[in-house]
């Protein structure tokens, strides 16, 4: 089970609602995905076109965990505030927590970051940062009161999957209890499976699958994918080595010559 | 008086953001408020008067990553 701020869940894919073709597809990428718990943002809200109040229909109707964002800030202060609208909006104090420090990356502004989470946290929200591999940040956030990370693969959107694989395998050795979530650059289900047979807790991605020539197919394939690494890590990988070794025994092979052997 | 009201400007006699909210047909709708960088909660809109130049900021629920 995922354990996230004392709430248990089956599923370890977390995904994102943005993007999709059209909403029923988005109900239907939810549904194959198996996921508990979505992502969502805040718009500012057009009083003609009121597209904020049928997205939200659509939510409620999936009957998921939903956790807010707070993409498209750029400061703690914005993010502060985006976090406390968040709050009342849907009504949960979890927030994924985005500072953001440059458009072209959209890599965390881990200063802000670890303020933005310090005074949120105090609040009494759950926070969920959006961050780096960096080990030094992670001890920040940690002190700042989160008991979940949520380190990049690669850029948002980029589909590079884990660009820094021992830098993510550093974190998880340095912080066995806390929970870790990859967040941003998963493009195939096979870089899902890579970061959970780390021993990563979770996934949390979006245009991989909404983006997918077919996004309820590819719902699918991350939902198995992410099944079979966490089954993987959990039945002990083998370490890779150098050299072959024989999986058929050499003892009573036919023709079988001791000085063969090196 | 002139506010800036999600990044516009906008003309309004309205004297808080409750009433704000209301003249912009949002008084039911599942919106969060945010005056000058600061947020709003429901509950105090009817306690916050508005200031020429103030930037309002009205936001409802959307897809998100």
């Amino acid at each position: 089970m995922l354990e996230l701020y004392g709430e248990r869940f089956t599923s370890r894919l977390l995904l994102g609602t943005a993007q999709y073709p059209s909403p029923a597809i988005l109900r239907q990428a939810v549904e194959a995905s198996s996921a508990e718990i979505v992502t969502v943002s805040l718009r500012r809200e057009s009083a003609r076109a009121r597209a904020g109040q049928g997205f939200w229909e659509l939510i409620e109707q999936l009957g998921v965990r939903v956790l807010p964002n707070t993409a498209g800030c750029h400061t703690a202060k914005e993010a502060i505030a985006t976090a406390e609208m968040a709050r009342e909006l849907f009504g949960t104090s979890w927030v994924k927590l985005e500072v953001i420090a440059n458009d072209d990356t959209l890599q965390p502004e881990l200063l802000g970051l670890v303020e933005a989470a310090a005074i949120l946290s105090g609040e009494g929200f759950q926070v969920l940062p959006y961050t780096t591999e960096d080990l030094s940040v992670a001890e920040r956030l940690i002190g700042a009161g989160c008991t979940v990370l949520m380190p990049w693969a690669s850029p948002i959107g980029s589909a590079r999957g884990l660009i820094n694989k021992d830098g993510l395998k550093a974190l998880r050795a340095y912080f066995p209890d806390v929970a870790l979530i990859v967040d941003a650059g998963i493009g195939a289900p096979s870089d899902a499976a890579e970061a959970m047979e780390l021993g990563y807790d979770g996934v949390l991605l979006n245009t991989a699958i909404a983006k997918a020539g077919d996004p309820v197919r590819m719902a699918t394939a991350f939902a198995r994918a992410i099944e079979a690494g966490r089954l993987a890590f959990e039945a002990g990988l083998l370490e890779p080595r150098d050299m072959a070794t024989p999986s058929t025994p050499v003892a009573g092979t036919p023709f079988f010559k001791i000085d063969r052997v090196s | 008086m002139q506010i800036l009201l999600n990044g516009e400007l906008l003309a309004t006699d309205a004297r808080d953001l409750q009433e704000l909210c209301a003249k912009l047909g949002f008084a039911e709708a599942k919106v969060a408020t945010a005056l000058n960088g600061s947020f709003v909660a429901a509950g105090r809109r009817g306690l916050t008067p508005l200031a020429p130049q103030d930037e309002v900021e009205i936001v409802a629920p959307r897809q998100g990553g």
